[in-house]
């Protein structure tokens, strides 16, 4: 395990940008062999710093020491040649490339001169999976594997660059919980293998899974580092927000009344043309959460899509309080009494570069009072996001900001504002705590339960089960496009697990 | 290599510490405003001044000088006590300025040439915000030129007014359906507007050359030495309210291009027409789920950006040429002078007029009668325009470059300002 000595120590690092410090005076270290997490909101300064210890950003003050040296680090290739490796949430590989060529690239074994040995890169990726226990096909091509596997790749580009000191920003953020699994074995080989890792997080329990030690950051500033021994989930999120939050959603027992949204036999098209929803029926009805849980690409984003008008319905019958919505347009459908929350805020949810007056206004540009014979009136816009702002707690601007100027929390908590202000029939909430931190979670939680609790009928798909199960009034699994099983609330995630991955319909 | 490439930020949080480029540039842009444009006219006019200096080996300071000189905006430097006539009476007034000078006489030059690329910047301004590129102003203005004249020939003895009125509303209609076909294109089939746009051109100008040519149906039949169209009716001219009519005075359409200013701002801030297509130009697949029908706001975009080119070839024909004459058709270049007038203006109404009125006066000011040919040779200095002109563009397109051109000028007197403790003030965006 992690002996004392500090592989890699931070000592009073500041950054700043315009308007912001992004770091404030933040000091870190990195025992041999540990793995540290670093925990933190949105905008706490995480990657930032890691991004200073990979050479992508210069601190304006402190110093980095790498075993006991003070070092400068200039660019990612100083920190590579000092045996740090960075593997960002977004990967940087080419995916017309196969795994091995990916892997070498930029440091390629040759022959003949200047000719790529592709057998002995080949043979050098080979023997770094099997050295850490990777299953990794070296002569896939990247573009036809999947993300847990891309990712692999990317630890291995950085183990071939000989790194001791391993960065992963956000690596469960694109991971199924299976995948997340995996990868924590994997990171548990690597610190058998004498690597030390930091692990750049915002959720509560996989810190406490995979972590020995935790440093939180809160604006800036470094709060605390503490060993996991000890560390719970509800002192780490006060830590993280400075203030008690509650990790359990408090709700009273829900009251069904009649269905507001039923789907008969529904079918739909993904974009290449395939059946991404296949005879798909369920009710949700007032003043219930029906949850939606399955792994991502099942047809959840499509179902989304077709219920909102988005996406083209090839067969089935959808029908919002009452009256047939089957085709109808995004506009009909949102004035019939939909409210959706899109799963991309940014790309889907907000116009960013409109304020927020103008955003709120999203779906009824167009109705009095705020336009009249075409006419609009941005004054009237800007009153009414006044009060929805305050209504729904978005910080960082007022109605005039743009949407692009929020953090991610504030701005979900823009479309929810909008959604929810629009006292809608039914609620179609899709991932709507994707990227956020535990206050905005928690927020988003409330409000959910509140429009539940208002005669709404909600409807969440998530691929978070926790987020499922503790919301949700009856569960619902979707497995390739087909329900696969409906499930009271109290049921345990393993075996929501196994309905999602299909082992209960093969049993069956 | 893959490793100095910079990584997205994380998507959920753009004010987590680092900005991406876009939102610095974003952030330059609202706080610098004008000045990046400038910079970029400035560096455009620089580079030129070093191409004036190799190719003639004169002082580029006077060559910009006589070029000033020779666009009238001098005229403005030379205050005096004077009086005009206030337009449509005889009442006169004291005015500073002399109205009669040669600079009066060249300003009303430039400002004629100034009127159509307000409208033909307008035009491509129009299309860029609803994320479209409408490189047809060239189509566009020939199309509303020919509707324009043919309008103006007819009707002759009409009452003034409303001959002008219906030439100018035909013409900018017929500008706007010139466009709207690659407007249908794009809202029905996908069609991508810049490929339908240019092919746009070319059946315009092949149109205007059968109709204007020689034997065509619009050529006037005594112009046996050029091919022409017949002259407007005097009913259908545009009223000079500067200058003598004779001799090309400052025709009313200027204000009407002023005017068309207005109608843009308020049909982007004030409709719920300009909020659907902000809206699609910034983020289609935001609108569309906000319920906007995006094939109609693209259809709706084109056409009237179209309508301001249109709106532009009418006011030419019925200002100063008063006739439509072969090698204009088969010359137009106004149509890509208005991208750089939109793109140095930054889709802004009042940047558009200035934009306008810089790529006007380069145009009047090194054209061969104003321009000295013994202080540089004219057929240089028609050149001379045309490099200023792209390098505009050129830079515009690199605005990047020029934000970081101002940050790193900038970052000493920072510097400087922190150590003296006056940092600027950095307004701590509260997080959550």
């Amino acid at each position: 395990m992690a002996d004392e000595r500090p592989v890699l120590e931070l000592r009073g690092i500041t950054k700043r940008f315009p308007g912001i410090v992004a770091d404030d005076h933040v000091d870190f270290d990195l025992r041999d062999g540990e793995v540290h997490a670093l925990l933190g909101e949105n905008g706490a300064g995480k990657s930032t710093l890691m991004n200073i210890v990979y050479g992508l950003y210069h601190a304006d003050e402190g110093e980095i020491r790498v075993n006991d040296e003070p070092i400068r680090i200039h660019s990612p290739k100083d920190a590579i040649s000092r045996g740090i490796g960075m593997v960002h949430q977004h990967f940087m590989l080419i995916p017309v490339m196969t795994v091995a060529e990916n892997i070498v690239l930029g440091n390629e074994p040759t022959k003949a001169g200047d000719i790529l040995d592709y057998a002995a890169a080949r043979k050098r990726v080979t023997d770094l999976s099997r050295q850490f226990g990777f299953a990794i096909e070296p002569d896939a091509r990247v573009e036809n594997i999947g993300v847990g596997q891309q990712q692999r790749v990317e630890i291995l580009k950085a183990l071939y660059r000989h790194a001791d000191i391993l960065i992963l920003d956000e690596p469960t953020a694109v991971l199924t919980p299976q995948e997340a699994n995996e990868l924590f074995e994997i990171l548990r080989t690597l610190t058998r293998e004498g690597l030390s890792i930091i692990f750049i997080s915002h959720k509560l329990n996989e810190v406490l899974e995979i972590a020995d030690r935790i440093t939180v950051l809160r604006r800036g500033k470094k709060v605390d580092t503490v060993p996991r021994a000890g560390a719970t989930e509800e002192g780490l999120a006060r830590m993280m927000v400075g203030r008690e939050v509650l990790l359990r959603v408090d709700k009273p027992p829900a009251t069904p009344g009649e269905p507001l949204l039923q789907v008969e036999n529904l079918h739909v098209l993904d974009e290449l043309g395939l059946e991404a929803v296949n005879g798909v029926s369920f009710d949700v009805r007032r003043g219930e959460i029906v949850g939606l849980a399955g792994v991502d690409g099942n047809g959840q984003s499509e179902l989304i899509e077709a219920l909102s008008g988005l996406r083209k319905v090839e067969a089935g019958r959808v029908r919002l309080a009452g009256r047939d919505v089957t085709g109808a347009s995004a506009h009909d459908v949102l004035h019939r009494g939909l409210g959706h929350i899109p799963e991309d805020r940014q790309r889907r949810g907000l116009v960013l570069n409109f304020s927020l007056a103008e955003n709120l206004a999203l779906h009824d540009y167009d109705a009095e009072p705020n336009a009249r014979f075409g006419w609009l009136f941005p004054r009237r816009l800007v009153q009414r996001a006044r009060g929805i702002l305050r209504q729904f707690d978005v910080r960082g601007g007022g109605p005039q900001t743009l949407a692009s100027a929020l953090s991610g929390g504030n701005q979900q908590k823009v479309v929810v504002g909008r959604e929810m202000s629009r006292d809608p029939h039914v609620l179609l909430a899709a991932q709507p705590t994707r990227g956020l931190d535990v206050g905005a979670i928690e927020f988003v939680h409330r409000r959910l339960v509140e429009a539940r609790n208002g005669g709404a009928a909600v409807l969440l798909v998530s691929l978070e089960l926790e987020e499922i199960v503790s919301l949700s009034d009856r569960v619902l699994v979707i497995y390739e496009g087909r329900i696969a099983g409906e499930y009271p609330p109290d049921v345990s995630e393993e075996e929501l697990g196994l309905a999602m991955t299909g082992a209960r319909k093969e049993a069956a | 290599m893959t490793e100095g490439a910079a990584p997205p930020p994380p998507a959920s949080s753009p004010e987590a510490g680092p900005p991406t480029v876009a939102e610095r540039l974003a952030f330059y842009q609202r706080a610098g405003g004008v000045l990046a444009p400038l910079l970029t006219a400035l560096i455009a006019f620089i580079i030129g001044g070093l191409v004036i200096l190799a190719t003639t080996g004169k002082n580029p300071l006077s060559t910009y000088r006589a070029i000033f000189d020779g666009t009238g905006l001098n005229w403005f430097f030379h205050v005096g006590s004077y009086s005009i006539t206030l337009p449509f009476s005889e009442t006169k007034v004291w005015f500073p300025w002399d109205t009669g000078s040669l600079a009066a006489l060249n300003l009303q030059q430039t400002l004629i040439v100034v009127t159509p690329l307000i409208l033909t910047g307008i035009a491509v301004a129009f299309a860029f915000r609803c994320g479209l590129f409408n490189i047809g102003g060239n189509g566009q203005y020939t199309i509303g030129a020919l509707v324009g004249v043919q309008v103006g020939v007819w009707f002759a003895g009409m009452p003034r007014p409303l001959h002008i009125l219906i030439a100018i509303v035909a013409a900018t209609f017929a500008g706007a359906v010139w466009a709207g076909i690659a407007g249908i294109l794009k809202a029905t089939v996908g069609a991508h507007e810049v490929i339908t746009t240019i092919m746009l051109n070319w059946i315009a100008l092949w149109i205007g050359s059968y109709l204007v040519g020689f034997n065509g149906p619009m050529q006037d039949p005594r112009a046996i030495s050029a091919p022409v169209t017949k002259p407007i009716a005097d009913s259908a001219k545009l009223p000079v309210f500067w200058g003598n009519p004779a001799l090309q005075g400052l025709h009313i359409g200027f204000f009407i291009a002023i005017g068309a200013l207005v109608v843009y701002w308020i049909l982007l801030k004030r409709t719920t027409l300009g909020y659907e297509v902000r809206a699609v130009g910034f983020n289609p697949e935001a609108a569309r789920y906000g319920g906007i029908s995006v094939p109609k706001s693209y259809f709706l975009a084109m056409a009237i950006s179209g309508a301001f080119a249109g709106l532009a070839g009418a006011i030419d024909i019925l200002g100063w040429e008063f006739r439509l004459d072969l090698t204009v058709v088969q010359s137009v270049q106004i149509g890509f002078i208005g991208i750089a007038v939109a793109l140095l203006g930054r889709n802004n109404p009042v940047g558009i007029f200035f934009a306008a009125l810089l790529f006007g006066a380069l145009l009047t000011g090194t054209s061969t009668r104003n321009l000295d040919p013994t202080i540089f040779k004219p057929e240089l200095a028609g050149n001379l325009t045309r490099i200023i002109q792209g390098l505009v563009v050129l830079f515009v397109g690199a605005d990047l470059l020029i934000v970081y051109f101002w940050q790193s000028i900038r970052k000493p007197f920072i510097k400087l300002r922190r150590r003296l403790g006056l940092r600027a003030k950095s307004v701590a965006v509260e997080a959550e």
